[in-house]
């Protein structure tokens, strides 16, 4: 039994769906962070299986870039939300609804 | 054989893992089911040869991002049970499956259709650190420094956001009215203290 590329593709297609699932269901902004981190992560699997089973280093590369944007991300993610809950006391997106459309 | 046992045991416990994450009420499980998720992310780079990416993965995710999540954490009310109010759960499900499985097409369609050819080849003489810094030192310097450029400002704006007291700008005022500003300081934070 060989593991092709076909199945890391399933399974980075798996977490991706976890992670939307996340991002659709939560509503307290921290665990929106979380999902969006699973998201990310399972397009790394993605790129690291395609640059090993076609024999290429650039797969790799944008994962390492990816890997980059993630943890600035957090960083200004992070600052922006200790600002709101000082401002406010809550991280619910519910409470964010502040234009009547 | 090995390989397929440990791909289908290290795919139920990262998939495991991030269910957890973002299904659970209780936001430290989420946290420490998210850090053990990545761990076991890593594994799948060790199998698919991408040793330094794996290592990166470690050290950043488990090392750096989980402990900021920590820290941040500790500023939020995490004690609590996470309210999800949701009109309509089956939704969710049905339009995040359907999205990652277009997204999946999308990405693998160029891949059935033509052959790729490698552009930067992984050579076997070579180790996976040394060819992973030949290429990202010459092929993909610009990127590279744009990555440093984006951590850099992605830190100052980190600590300007959490960072106490930094709606004044000390660059932008004179001497005096710096201090004047500590004198005013001063006495208030004493009293502070004192009352604490």
């Amino acid at each position: 039994m060989e593991i092709t590329l076909a199945h890391y593709l399933v399974l980075s297609g798996v977490l991706f769906a976890i992670g939307l699932i996340g991002v659709m269901r939560r509503k307290n902004l921290l665990m929106l962070f979380f999902a969006t981190e699973i998201l990310l992560n399972a397009t790394n699997i993605g790129f690291a299986a395609i640059a090993h089973f076609h024999n290429d280093l650039t797969g790799q590369m944008f994962a390492f870039f990816i890997i980059a944007i993630a943890a600035s991300e957090v960083a200004v993610g992070l600052g922006l939300l200790i600002v709101w809950y000082k401002r406010t006391g809550k991280i619910d997106l519910d409470i964010m609804t502040s234009m009547r459309g | 054989m090995f390989e397929a046992i440990a791909f289908y045991l290290f795919a139920a416990l990262t998939i495991g893992m991030f269910t957890i994450t973002v299904m659970t009420s209780q936001a430290l499980y989420a946290l420490t089911a998210m850090a053990s998720g990545m761990i076991f992310i890593s594994a799948f780079f060790f199998m698919l040869g991408a040793d330094f990416l794996g290592v990166v993965q470690i050290i950043v995710y488990t090392g750096a991002v989980m402990a900021l999540y920590a820290f941040g954490m500790m500023f939020f009310d995490t004690t609590r049970t996470l309210v999800e109010k949701q009109n309509n759960p089956r939704i969710i499900f049905v339009l995040g499956v359907m999205a990652a499985t277009l997204i999946v097409f999308i990405l693998v369609s160029p891949i059935i259709s033509t052959n790729l050819e490698a552009r930067y080849p992984i050579e076997a003489a070579v180790g996976n650190s040394q060819a992973i810094g030949l290429v990202l030192f010459t092929k993909f310097l610009v990127p590279f420094e744009l990555a440093a450029v984006m951590l850099l400002v992605a830190m100052i704006a980190g600590i300007v956001l959490a960072g106490k007291k930094m709606d004044k700008s000390l660059t932008l005022m004179a001497e005096e009215e710096i201090a004047l500003m500590s004198a005013t300081q001063a006495p208030k934070d004493t009293e502070e203290e004192g009352a604490h």
